[in-house]
């Protein structure tokens, strides 16, 4: 017998399968395009599928046309470019956390990247697939948010670029429009700074309760800037705004940092669920915002 | 749709529906019952097979993603005759009781040692993180793997 025959189908009727769907290979960046054009909204983007396929398996995504970009290797790539780092939309969790000239100018990456799912699931799950999936727990996001990344988006006709924080729209909702595909994320490298990322969760390789990253730049003893990301904790845009306006030009006193972190506590509405109460994750966007933050200074220099 | 996929070296060519995953297709379509289909939520590595280079959950991989790559499957650990050292280990060092986790532990410590030949208790672990194993307590399992390290790879 084989799987995938309609007696198969019949015959396991209990297991937890996608709905029919359609299924074609982009062998390009244009081409994928073209699908995503020629099959309109009902289409969809399938990387490496660890959001999408779940999400198919329990009908909460019934896409009609898959279009796999698992070929284009084009997307798969970490690059110094000038002052910035360019990691392709296709670059997988595991590519970062090896990727040594990730670990020299955002250590907050591979901070976040030890800690998100595990390694198999790193293996196979994509940057850009993270991202677009908008889980307004994922960790990525909050990271990108922290560094002011930029967000780079290709339509029919041409490339876009979007802040980090302007990149998504709400929970499972990004800027990205039907017939357009992320393709790049770009990170500024600026001397002088550190950085830092720490998540609590419940049990080895699970999603947050509550995580917080942060990326600094002193001057002299000064705040000269500093970026905060938090996921899973109902921040604007994975972000805190108010702590870090607080707390640039300001001397990075243990005062201070927890002052930034009470702020960002104050200023985000986590919801309770099966990972824990409203409080206790306020309580952790203030515990950890503080904790990243002393961190990315004893990391910053150089 | 029509794919081939090569499994263990062999070509399988197949007209299977888009939405077939990859561990259906090895269990059910190639009659490969080593691989295990556990939580299909990819929590739990039972169904881990490597796609190409790489160690994947199966269960969240559709066949057709494989299509035109390289499979391997417990079935293709041993060297003809001869047990993958791996195997060898977790005979030498009891690494499993039922058996449902193991082809899944299998593979990653075999991605592991070919990565990493002599790698740390904690390595280990590490890297086995993403499977769940009900009934050794992971303890022999980690010896298995570092017996596997120290003779032969
Ligand atoms: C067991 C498990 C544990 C996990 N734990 C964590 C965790 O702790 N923290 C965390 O942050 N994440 C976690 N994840 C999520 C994981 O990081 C991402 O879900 C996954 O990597 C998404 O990437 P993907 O490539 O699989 O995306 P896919 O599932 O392929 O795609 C997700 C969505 O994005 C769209 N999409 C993908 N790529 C593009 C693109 N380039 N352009 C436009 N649209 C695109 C797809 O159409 C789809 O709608 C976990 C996942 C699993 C399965
Ligand atoms: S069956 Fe795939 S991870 Fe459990
Ligand atoms: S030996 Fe039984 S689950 Fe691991």
């Amino acid at each position: 017998m084989t799987g995938g025959s309609d007696e198969w189908w019949e015959g396991n009727a209990a297991v937890q399968v996608p709905a029919q769907v359609e299924y074609e290979k982009a062998t390009s960046v244009e081409h994928a395009l073209t699908l995503l054009t020629r099959y309109g909204p009902e289409s969809r983007i399938l990387a490496g599928g660890h959001s999408l396929i779940p999400m198919m398996k329990l009908r909460l995504a019934q896409p009609e046309m898959l279009i796999d970009i698992n070929g284009l290797t084009e997307l798969c790539y970490i690059t110094l470019a000038g002052n910035q780092l360019r990691i392709g939309a296709l670059t997988r969790h595991a590519q970062l956390l090896d990727s040594a000239v990730v670990g020299q100018y955002f250590a907050i990456l591979h901070d976040a990247e030890r800690v998100i799912a595990d390694p198999i699931v790193r293996n196979w799950g994509t940057v850009g697939g993270s991202l677009c999936q908008a889980d307004p727990s994922e960790d990525l996001s909050a990271a990108f948010a922290a560094l002011k990344g930029t967000m780079v988006i290709q339509g029919p006709g041409g490339a876009r670029e979007v802040a980090a924080r302007e990149f998504h729209t709400g929970p499972y909702q990004t800027v990205v429009r039907p017939a357009e595909i992320l393709i790049e994320v770009r990170l500024p490298i600026r001397a002088g700074g550190g950085s830092s990322y720490r998540k609590v969760a419940r049990r080895a390789g699970d999603w947050p309760v509550g995580a917080v990253g942060a990326a600094v730049w002193l001057e002299r003893d000064v705040v000269a800037d500093v970026g905060i990301g938090l996921t899973a904790l109902g921040a604007r845009n994975f972000a805190a705004a108010e702590a870090e306006d607080y707390l640039r030009g300001r001397p990075a006193t243990a005062d201070n940092l927890d002052r930034a972190g009470q702020i960002a506590a104050e200023n985000c509405r986590p919801v309770a669920d099966q990972r824990g109460p409203a409080d206790y994750k306020r309580h952790l966007a203030r515990v950890l915002t503080a904790r990243v933050l002393s961190e990315a200074l004893s990391r910053a220099g150089g | 749709m029509k794919l081939t996929v090569t499994v263990n070296g062999t070509d399988h060519t197949r007209e299977v529906e888009p939405r077939l995953l990859l561990i259906h297709f090895l269990r059910d379509g190639l009659g490969l019952t080593g691989s295990h289909w556990g939580c299909d939520t990819s929590n739990c590595g039972a169904c881990v097979v490597w796609l190409d280079e790489t160690p994947v959950k199966s269960c969240t991989v559709l066949a057709a993603m494989a299509d035109g790559h390289r499979v391997r499957t417990v079935e293709g650990l041993a060297d003809g005759g001869r047990l993958d050292p791996v195997q060898e280990g977790f005979t030498q060092c009891h690494g499993l009781q039922c058996g449902f986790c193991t082809p899944g532990m299998m593979l990653t410590a075999r991605w592991l040692l070919d990565h990493n030949p002599s790698p740390s208790e904690a390595e280990v672990r590490e890297a086995i993180s993403g499977q769940i194993c009900r009934c050794t307590g992971y303890e022999n399992i980690v010896r298995s793997v570092l017996w596997a390290s120290r003779n032969g790879g």
